[in-house]
């Protein structure tokens, strides 16, 4: 481009050169085959179909139609000055009746069973921020976070990547349906701490991705006396509250709070967002929730970096405050996911194939163990190559999910039409019965 | 117990240190306005908030294209058959229309001397967040970038608190209208190389905040001299692009690196960013990161996923910005409006003996009080600063906030506020100064100055008459 100037690069960052970004995984890889050969119902019907994309798309209509009823109050319309003060407010405590709405939803979709202030709701653009977050404040770079195995890939760059914090695993495997124990607990600690790795708090997630289970009220509690008993933070993200099938199936750490009288409240923290139980990941709605004043307050500070469009703050500080419009949502949602995941179960137990028991979440964490020729990390990639490549579906393997167990698979199946879904369990259908007839 | 509690509210250091910068005195005047806040009627001498850069004088045009525009909301009956695709693109590229649309904007505001790439602008939590993105795709903890004072009192917080990267100052003084120079950019740079600090870029703010200056081609030409030299990257800050409302006009870095692509590698600059100041949408988040090295786009890419715009501002952005008629309107009639409040304030003060630096960019002027100071030390500004928040009643900011070298200068913010305040603030300053003189004049003062004082008072009847209304309070003979 230049003639006469030694262009001797300037180096980056460590951490720009770095991979923590975690866009090499497999997880990626298969977006990228969906996104060179997309499945379309009438123009590329042998396309890959998308199943490695926890979204949201069954309750689109509700929000569609209530934006049509709704529609002078949730835009600017003509009030002259709407406009120009929601466009000039960028106060970092984000608009309070977004904050109320926020609340007040949470509170809904635990069925009141947990109460929420809305002065310790923190805004962040999306949950991917809100960890990211927290972690820079709960700890400090070589410090680490407990999270139980398997975990939302994202999280390695969520928690990892700028803040200079590790994950240490906690493993979890199907001789208990990958619950998580006290002794897996106790094992991670103790193997931080021999490595000399300070862990300053625990992160679930709950109800679970991949698992697409809720975490059992008993587990919390342990979990939480865990943290207590450590003394370090934990930090529950409950993006797919409003997910789970049953509303009296998800327990909410703010629940265990709340029969405890939040005793040992100041350790804990909760994200969530709007982008799966309202399919509204493009908007970039996040919050924490922390029990902890010092936290909300550095929380609030930091957020800067990372604020809730005050156009977006407008539509949902509507939208969510109306309570028939909330109420009708919620349940609306859970049991449309609740009939795709009985679909997806059943069709997938027709062609021999085994999930693990879910009751919450996009997606149903299959096991194909058995396809396996060894139970090995090679093996997994190989078939999930195939399945790829040959039955053209995108599903994330479980080695992407830092899964212990080999031959487990994520499997989304809120994305799609039922139509598509139809056409995806036909082809693995297809697939099973030609392995059955070579073998 | 006690220990307990303690122990278990224990945070990161970044959580605990004041990397924040909320302690600055930037933020104390903002704590007196909020705690006793002008309105005419419920308030009337309450603090009026000059320490705030908005951008308010041109919501008029905007609220009329939104309404003419329904299709640009995915809220209105119009525009929410889009609502679903939006609602779901998460894709960290940003909808094609929004990029092309910035980009394009971007270019008209720089007169179409320049060509903007859309594959090379990335999102980012406002202008905040791009700086910050930088800051770590850039440097390592420790490693610094040097920028010319004053400056932007958050970039300490932008660019350090969660980085580790420093920020060391390049000294400008008022002798040369604190115009940046190639000793200045090498004094701080050999000051680093002594203290063992490796400097990995210059962080430019054009134009600037809080001069309203804009940099001229030959200092750029210099700067970017200076950075190729050095073989350092180059962070343009250009918020305040649209806001240049009078000759000379701006020349933004994009056009140093179009044109003289043989003294300047391309690798090393980075544009930053937003819609908040040239449009006045600091809720909407817009922040912009463009570079000309594809690392750093693919790098800052990948981490704006920590702060993305939400698609439903990026779908009223894109249609917005792609109507080039009322682009060209805004940009023309805001230019005219900013012109026209800077030109009312500056005039007002010249005549009761205030000066301010020579600017024509901004939402703001420098204010030059050094002669009202009674030592010229940084106390001595504090102390006049402190008088100017509690019994004039103005949040105007401290030069030193702005890590100014020099004592006795304020940034004093003109375009947040409707005509009614600024006369208010005007009669204030006006009130304030002249009170100043006439507490002098006791001290002994020499008689020509009283007579320089009460022509001043002549000339006001006559000229301001021109600039406001005749039934302003500056013309009632109650003002003295």
């Amino acid at each position: 481009m230049a003639i006469g100037i030694d262009k001797k690069s300037v180096s980056l960052s460590k951490v720009a050169i770095s991979d923590t970004h975690g866009e090499d995984s497999p997880y990626f890889a298969g977006w990228k085959a969906y996104d060179e050969n997309p499945y379309d119902e009438t123009s590329n019907p042998s396309g890959v179909i998308q199943m490695g994309l926890a979204e949201n798309q069954v309750s689109f209509d509700l929000l569609e139609d209530y934006l049509e009823k709704h529609s002078a109050s949730s835009n600017f319309g003509s009030k002259s000055s709407t406009f120009r003060e929601n466009a000039l407010f960028q106060d970092y405590h984000g608009l309070l009746s977004f904050r109320k709405a926020m609340a007040s939803f949470m509170e809904q979709i635990r069925g009141g069973r947990a109460k929420f202030n809305p002065e310790r709701v923190v805004i962040t653009a999306g949950a991917t921020a809100a960890n990211e977050l927290l972690t820079f404040i709960l700890a400090n770079p070589g410090d680490a976070l407990l999270v139980p195995t398997p975990y939302y890939p994202g999280f390695d760059r969520d928690l990892r990547w700028r803040t200079g914090v590790k994950i240490v695993l906690v493993h979890c495997d199907s001789s208990n349906n990958f619950q998580i124990t006290q002794e897996a607990l106790e094992a991670a600690y103790a193997d931080a701490e021999s490595q000399n790795i300070k862990i300053r708090g625990v992160l679930i997630t709950n109800p679970s991705n991949p698992l697409g289970a809720t975490i059992q009220r008993q587990a919390l509690e342990k979990i939480l006396d865990f943290a207590t008993e450590k003394n370090i933070h934990l930090v529950s993200d409950e993006i797919y509250s409003g997910s789970s099938f049953f509303s009296d199936e998800f327990v909410s750490i703010a629940e265990i709070l709340e029969a405890r009288n939040y005793q040992e409240a100041e350790r804990v923290h909760i994200v969530y967002s709007l982008s799966k139980d309202l399919g509204l990941p493009g908007f970039r709605v996040g919050t924490i929730y922390s029990y902890n004043d010092n936290v909300v307050t550095t929380a609030r500070r930091m957020s800067s970096f990372t604020l809730i469009s005050s156009q977006t703050q407008q539509l949902l500080a509507c939208m969510l405050s109306d309570k028939n419009f909330t109420d009708n949502y919620i349940e609306t949602n859970r049991k449309r996911l609740r009939k795709r995941y009985q679909m997806i179960v059943d069709g997938l137990r027709k062609a021999g194939i085994n999930c693990l028991d879910g009751n919450a979440g996009l997606f149903c964490w299959m096991n194909l163990s058995p396809l396996l020729e060894k139970p090995t990390l090679e093996c997994e990639l190989n078939l999930w190559k195939k399945i790829l490549h040959e039955v053209k579906l995108n599903i994330s393997p479980g080695s992407s999910c830092h899964c212990s167990e080999p031959g487990w698979f994520r499997v989304c199946f809120a994305n799609m039409s039922e139509q598509t879904l139809q056409v995806a369990l036909q082809r693995i259908h297809n697939f099973m019965e030609r392995r059955n007839s070579v073998s | 117990m006690e220990h307990n509690k303690k122990q278990h509210q224990l945070l990161s250091r970044i959580a605990t240190n004041d990397g924040h910068g909320e302690n600055s005195p930037y933020f104390d005047g903002w704590k007196a306005y909020d705690s006793d806040p002008y309105h005419p009627t419920n308030n009337p001498n309450g603090v009026i908030q000059m320490g705030l850069a908005e951008n308010q004088l041109s919501f008029d045009l905007i609220q009329e294209w939104v309404v003419k525009n329904p299709t640009a909301s995915i809220c209105t009956a119009e525009g929410v058959s889009d609502f679903k695709d939006i609602a779901i693109f998460q894709d960290y590229h940003g909808l094609p229309k929004f990029r092309q649309a910035v980009a394009r904007f971007m270019e008209k505001v720089r007169g179409d001397k320049v060509s903007f790439d859309p594959d090379r602008i990335v999102m980012s939590g406002g202008a905040t967040g791009a700086q910050e993105t930088l800051a770590y795709c850039l440097a390592d903890p420790g490693e610094a970038f040097l920028v010319p004072t004053p400056y932007y009192p958050a970039f300490d917080r932008d660019l350090r608190w969660r980085t580790g990267v420093q920020l060391l100052p390049i000294v400008c003084e008022s002798s040369n209208d604190f115009k940046l120079t190639r000793e200045a950019m090498e004094t701080a740079y050999d000051k680093a190389q002594e203290s063992n600090i490796r400097v990995k870029g210059l962080l430019l703010n054009n134009p600037s905040n809080p001069l309203g200056t804009v940099m001229d081609r030959e200092t750029l030409q210099e700067a970017a001299n200076f950075i190729t030299e050095k073989n350092i990257h180059l962070v343009c800050d250009e918020i305040y692009a649209a806001t240049v409302f009078s000759q000379p006009g701006f020349i933004s870095i994009a056009e140093i690196v179009q044109e003289s692509s043989m003294k300047i590698n391309p690798e090393l600059v980075h544009i930053v960013y937003s819609l908040s100041k040239d449009l006045g949408f600091p809720g909407f988040r817009v922040g912009i990161l463009y570079s000309y090295n594809d690392s750093v786009v693919n790098c800052a890419r990948k981490m704006s996923s920590f702060g993305l715009v939400s698609t439903q501002t990026q779908q009223l952005i894109a249609t917005m910005l792609s109507d080039e008629i009322f682009v060209e309107k805004f940009i023309a009639e805001s230019s005219e409006r900013l012109s026209k409040r800077y030109n009312y304030f500056t005039r007002g003060l010249s005549q009761v003996g205030i000066g301010s630096l020579n600017s024509n960019a901004g939402l703001y002027f420098w204010m030059d009080l050094r002669r009202l100071l009674k030592e010229q030390t940084t106390d001595g500004e504090m102390e006049l600063w402190r008088v100017i928040i509690n019994e004039v009643k103005l949040n105007v900011s401290s030069g030193s906030s702005f890590h100014c070298s020099e004592p006795g200068w304020f940034r004093v913010c003109f375009a947040n506020m409707n005509d009614e305040t600024v006369r208010v603030a005007l009669r204030r300053i006006r009130n304030f100064v002249l009170q100043d003189k006439s507490a002098a004049k006791k001290q002994c003062r020499r008689r020509s100055k009283l007579e320089i004082s009460l022509s001043f008072r002549r000339r006001d009847d006559i000229i301001m008459g021109n600039v406001m209304s005749p039934h302003s309070p500056m013309s009632s003979p109650l003002v003295q």
